[in-house]
Order: C-alpha cells, then sequence, then structure tokens
C-alpha cells in the first residue's frame, strides 16, 4: 500500500509561548518515533497543522532544521483553525503533515550577503532564515535585515531585532508607518529604508516576505539599485488545503505554489505579483 | 495493429457478462432523469437504445429517435471523473485517546471497475487526471485504488453536440490512446480494435468475425463526418498563452457581467480537479471525519485567505478559471485544461461558450465562417 499524504501524524505540544496578543508559538515533537527519526525540513518549508474536530492550516515552520526531534510553529490568531489552536495547551495533541514545498535559497546564499526584508506582523518564515544564518554566521557574508509594522505595537521579537543589531556584521533597520511609546527606528513605510539602503548587487541575495504590494516595491526598487531579478526570493500565501499540489487553491499561474513554492524567485512570479485576482 | 472485428449488437451481453465474470463492476451510459449518464450496467437492455441529444448554450434535451443504435449521442453533464475523483469521500477519521490523537486513514473501496463507452475528449480528461492525482512526489491513495486496474472500452464519437470541439482540440473524435477496446458504432453492431493485452484477450473470447472493407469504411466515414460536422474551434496552445497578456481586457467584465458564479462549468469539467477539505465531528466530539469534495475557483472560500479575498469579484474568478483553464495548464501539464468537450457551454445556466469568450479576448473567430 501506497503511504498516505493526507493522513496527518499525532505531535504533542512540548512548550507554548504567547509572543504578542495573537501571535503564539508552539513546540512539538511527534508522537510515533519513526516520525521523529525521519522528520526533515528546510527552513522556508511548511507544515499542514490539524485541530481535532475542526481542520487543517499551512503554518511555516520557525526552528532550525537541525534541532533534533522538535519543531517550532509561530501562529497568527486569524480564523477558525488557528483561534481554536491559540486555545491549545502545553501537552495537548495536534496532527502535522509535511514538511511541504519549497524553502529558502540558503544553498545559493552561503559565502554571499543576505538581505531580509519582511512586512506585517513578525514574518515568520524569514524568521527561520534570520536564525539559520545566525548560527552558520560566518558561512555567510553581512546580513541586513529590513522590517516593516502598520504600528510601532505590532513588532513581535522586538527583544531579539535589538540583540540581532548587536551582532558583527548584522545591520537591523525597523520602521513603523505609526508609533506609540520610546521607537529607536525608523517612521515611515519600509520602501524608505529599503529606498536607503545599499546592497552590494554582484554579491546579495535577498528574501521577502509580507504583503504582495510591498514585496513588489520592494523588487522594484532591488532591480533599480542593481541587484538581479534571480537574486530576489519571496514567500507567497495562498489558501492551502492538500499542501502536496492537488486541491487547486493555491494557484498562481501556472504555479501551486504549495508545491512550487511557497519561496519563488522573483523571475519566476512577477507578471502575476501584485494583480488582484491571481 | 490488430484487425478490426465486428461486434453485433446482440453480442453486448456477452462483453458485459465476461466482464463481470473477471470481477469488474461495470459502468455505463443510461438514460437517468433526463440526461445520459453514467451508472452500474447489469445487461445492455440499461444503455440508452434509440436515445439521441440536443445541445446547445445552456440547452440539453434528451429524445427517442426511434433509431437502432445505443450510441447515438455527446456526453452528458458527466462521465467517468467521478469514478475516480469522488465528488464526496471520506479521507480520514481522527479519535480522541489518553489525551492525544489517533488517525486512521478511510481505504476507497477496491472493487475493479470496467468502463463501456467513455468517449476520446474523457479518455484525454482520464490522462490529464491521471498525471495531477499519481504522477508527482505525493500520489493520491484514494484515486489510485479506483483506477488501478481499471478497464477501458472506449466509444468513438460518431454524434458530437453542436456544442463539442475535440476536434479542434485534438482530442476526438476518435479515441487514440488510453482504452483497452475502442468501438465504433454502425447501424447494427460495432467495429472493435484492441489497445491492450486484456483487450485483446477479451476480444479473442468473444470469438468474433472481421469486420468486412465495406464496414470498415462506414465507420471511417462517420468519423470523418463527425470530425468535419463540428464548428466551434479554439486557437492552439501557443496563442491560448496569449490570454495572459489581456489581464485587463474590457471582455471579462462583459462576461462577468453575465456569469452567475455557480460553478456548473468547473462540475461538469472533465479536468478540473478542486477540491476542498473538511473536518465533520461526531455530535459526542470523541471522533472527527475529514473528507474532500469537488470545489469550484467560482465560490466565495476558493480565494479566501484568513480574511482576505483573493479573488472577490466574479471578473476575477472567470479569469482565474479560463487562463488557468487554457495557459496555466500548459505549465503544469504540458497542455492545455481543455479537450473539446463543450460541457461548460451545455451546462452553463445563461449560456457563455468559452469559445466566443477566447475568440473575443484573443480576437481570433470562435467558429468557422
Amino acid at each position: 500500500m501506497m503511504s498516505n499524504p493526507y493522513v496527518p501524524h499525532p505531535a504533542r505540544i512540548l512548550e507554548r509561548r504567547q509572543e504578542s496578543d495573537t501571535i503564539f508559538t508552539l513546540r512539538l515533537r511527534f508522537e510515533e518515533t519513526g516520525m521523529r527519526e525521519h522528520y526533515r525540513f528546510a527552513p522556508g518549508q511548511f507544515n499542514m497543522v490539524y485541530l481535532f474536530g475542526v481542520g487543517e492550516v499551512p503554518i511555516s515552520i520557525v526552528s532550525d532544521p537541525e534541532t533534533e526531534g522538535v519543531f517550532d510553529h509561530t501562529i497568527r490568531r486569524v480564523g477558525r483553525v488557528t483561534e481554536g489552536l491559540a486555545a491549545l495547551r502545553e501537552g495537548d495533541c495536534v496532527g502535522i503533515r509535511g514538511p511541504y514545498g519549497r524553502g529558502w535559497p540558503l544553498a545559493q546564499a552561503e559565502g554571499r550577503d543576505v538581505l531580509v526584508i519582511t512586512g506585517g506582523l513578525g514574518c515568520a518564515p524569514v524568521v527561520s532564515v534570520i536564525h539559520y544564518v545566525i548560527r552558520r554566521r560566518r558561512r555567510f557574508g553581512r546580513l541586513t535585515i529590513i522590517q516593516g509594522v502598520k504600528h510601532s505595537d505590532d513588532l513581535i521579537y522586538r527583544d531579539q531585532y535589538e540583540a540581532w543589531a548587536q551582532l558583527p556584521n548584522t545591520e537591523v533597520h525597523v520602521a513603523a508607518n505609526a508609533v506609540h511609546g520610546p521607537w529607536p527606528w525608523h517612521v515611515g513605510p519600509v520602501t524608505e529604508l529599503i529606498e536607503r539602503a545599499a546592497p552590494d548587487p554582484h554579491r546579495t541575495i535577498a528574501m521577502m516576505c509580507g504583503p504582495e504590494g510591498m514585496m513588489l516595491a520592494a523588487a522594484r526598487i532591488l532591480l533599480k539599485k542593481g541587484l538581479p531579478d534571480r537574486a530576489l526570493y519571496l514567500s507567497l500565501e495562498r489558501n492551502m488545503q492538500c499542501g502536496i499540489g492537488h486541491c487547486g487553491h493555491c494557484q498562481i499561474g501556472g504555479h501551486f505554489v504549495c508545491r512550487d513554492g511557497p519561496v519563488f524567485s522573483f523571475a519566476e512570479v512577477r507578471d502575476l505579483l501584485g494583480i488582484r485576482g491571481f | 495493429m490488430d484487425g478490426l472485428q465486428f461486434l453485433p449488437h446482440g453480442r453486448l451481453d456477452d462483453l458485459i457478462r465476461l466482464l463481470a465474470g473477471q470481477g469488474f463492476q461495470v459502468i455505463g451510459p443510461q438514460v437517468r432523469a433526463g440526461v445520459i449518464a453514467y451508472d452500474t450496467l447489469t445487461s445492455a437492455a440499461d444503455l440508452p437504445w434509440g436515445w439521441q441529444d440536443t445541445q446547445g448554450p445552456g440547452r440539453y434535451r434528451l429524445a427517442e429517435n426511434g433509431g437502432t443504435r445505443c450510441f447515438a449521442w455527446a456526453n452528458g453533464p458527466q462521465a467517468i471523473k467521478p469514478f475516480l475523483f469522488a465528488p464526496h469521500e471520506p479521507l480520514w477519521r481522527t479519535r480522541r485517546v489518553e489525551g492525544c490523537l489517533e488517525v486512521e486513514a478511510i481505504r476507497p473501496p477496491a472493487r475493479p471497475l470496467a468502463f463501456l463507452g467513455v468517449r476520446a475528449c474523457d479518455l484525454a480528461a482520464l490522462a490529464i487526471q491521471d498525471r495531477h492525482f499519481l504522477a508527482g512526489n505525493h500520489p493520491d491513495p484514494y484515486y489510485a485504488a479506483r483506477s488501478e486496474e481499471m478497464l477501458v472500452i472506449a466509444v468513438n464519437c460518431t454524434h458530437p453536440a453542436e456544442t463539442c470541439f475535440c476536434a479542434a482540440t485534438g482530442d476526438g473524435p476518435r479515441a487514440e490512446a488510453g482504452f483497452d477496446i475502442a468501438l465504433t458504432e454502425l447501424d447494427d453492431g460495432f467495429l472493435a480494435q484492441a489497445g491492450s493485452g486484456e483487450g485483446r484477450t477479451l476480444l479473442l473470447a468473444l470469438a468474433l468475425a472481421p469486420a468486412t472493407p465495406e464496414q470498415t469504411a462506414a465507420a471511417a466515414r462517420a468519423l470523418e463526418q463527425a470530425a468535419a460536422g463540428q464548428r466551434r474551434r479554439l486557437p492552439p496552445a501557443e496563442h491560448l498563452r496569449r490570454l495572459y497578456q489581456r489581464l485587463d481586457d474590457p471582455r471579462w467584465e462583459d462576461v462577468a457581467a453575465r456569469c452567475l458564479a455557480c460553478g456548473n462549468c468547473t462540475q461538469v469539467c472533465p479536468t478540473c480537479f478542486c477540491h476542498a477539505e473538511q473536518d465533520v465531528p461526531a455530535l459526542d466530539n470523541a471522533v472527527t471525519l475529514h473528507q474532500r469534495h469537488w470545489d469550484s475557483c467560482f465560490s466565495a472560500g476558493h480565494g479566501w485567505l484568513h480574511g482576505f479575498q483573493v479573488r472577490p469579484e466574479i471578473r476575477h474568478r472567470y479569469r482565474q478559471w479560463l487562463t488557468h483553464k487554457l495557459a496555466g495548464w500548459q505549465m503544469q501539464f504540458g497542455r492545455s485544461g481543455c479537450v473539446g468537450c463543450g460541457r461548460c457551454i451545455t451546462w452553463c445556466p445563461v449560456g457563455i461558450d468559452l469559445t466566443e469568450e477566447v475568440a473575443a479576448l484573443l480576437g481570433e473567430a470562435g467558429h468557422d465562417v
């Protein structure tokens, strides 16, 4: 009998951390020892996370791929399934299928400068890249992190951004359109920070995540600065119900985002990016 | 290639009995609720003898024509897709056990299916669906269980409907591949041709007479006429890819004003594969069933993304469907997703004609003039 890619595997919540009012992180471990031993993922890949009696949602994996036996999901409470997941406690179980999709081009990024651009609430798919690069710092060149939020209160991992900024050969730039309380960073749209950045066009690989309009604007600025379109990568988000390229919901043009992405090079998706309806 | 043999109408029951004797559930066309639909066939008497259809945009009528044939019609709303890719099916069941979950896969019934009367357009669609569900890293075990031991007897189409354009897509009216036996109907029986070892064995067991040159010529003529009589056209694949250069065309607004977003076109399309998954918990909340059902890119839920609708308007949904079916599909499957069956035209309640919309968008004639 062929293995059944639709069937989730039970995983227990070892740890639950509240990141902000609506964002939380679950540390999970498979119940089946076979799954614990064989499960491998790459940063940028995702799992289908199943809540008993409610359904499944695609959630990117934020932990380090070399952490043995456990993996983390940072989840925002936005819909039916994630509302329910938010109510789970340590010791409870979910179902997990995965990992799915194509992750970030980290092998290609080795030896190069890495520019991470994110918009919106603490964009989990690129947090995995930041962690990955920092833990293998000498294998990469300059790391620049540019993060935009609508409101300063939306920034999660604030302590982490401050800590990352202290690391050698690492720059952190954060922008908020609106600010409340002390804010050491930029006030205004994140694109202003990208305009100010001076990436080496021959050494830099850019990885982006966030609203498509923001990523499109960022890509246009970087192209103007001389980066080739093949050096720009972005993670897309669509309705996904199967995660394996069968159910059809995530298609953009001829791509299944779940299978061919969620990480794409800009060249692959530029024609339909930001066009309403795709 | 095997020689053509003649299967008299009176021997169809022998073929059906032979298949049933080998353990197949035989599926064939029958008159059901005013349409020709596929269902379990117990004898040749169940076939639509003397029935003929008339089809047009938004129109399907079935009437007795007093003829002696059982395949003097073009496809009804569905053929074989629902038997392989089920409209509704349970995938797995979960129980709460000892503070955790236990998940059990549900296997579909494994009785092999034999289809009698598959048209060329649906065989072409079957090849696409096979590739979608079975090729790649995650073959679908539900689809595989039904299609693995399937047997296909094609019937070449001698009576295309006014809405058909399989000759333009290159998928019919003659079945070229993917069958065990292909039949072409004449007034008193069929010309039969084996397309596989299983088909050859079946024909041998029936011990049929070879077809006469007159019968062979009559069948060839009928198929030529079936192709020549088709009026609708679809531009070649490389032209269809230009639909992505027409994303701002006012025609999308025009068709959206007529389209009801009912999704009928996607439900009758033999290549559409979209499906949604859903959890159905029992009332005691101790066990829950996870199932899937056909979905449509015309539904509001299809483009839903945590509080954001990717395709809020009908023009977005029609454009998604048409550009994907005819252009995006080529990237995924190496061909367009249209096999020329014309079902989306017939079963559209307002009679939107895909060939006409494509012609308007690409500026190429959708009909012979």
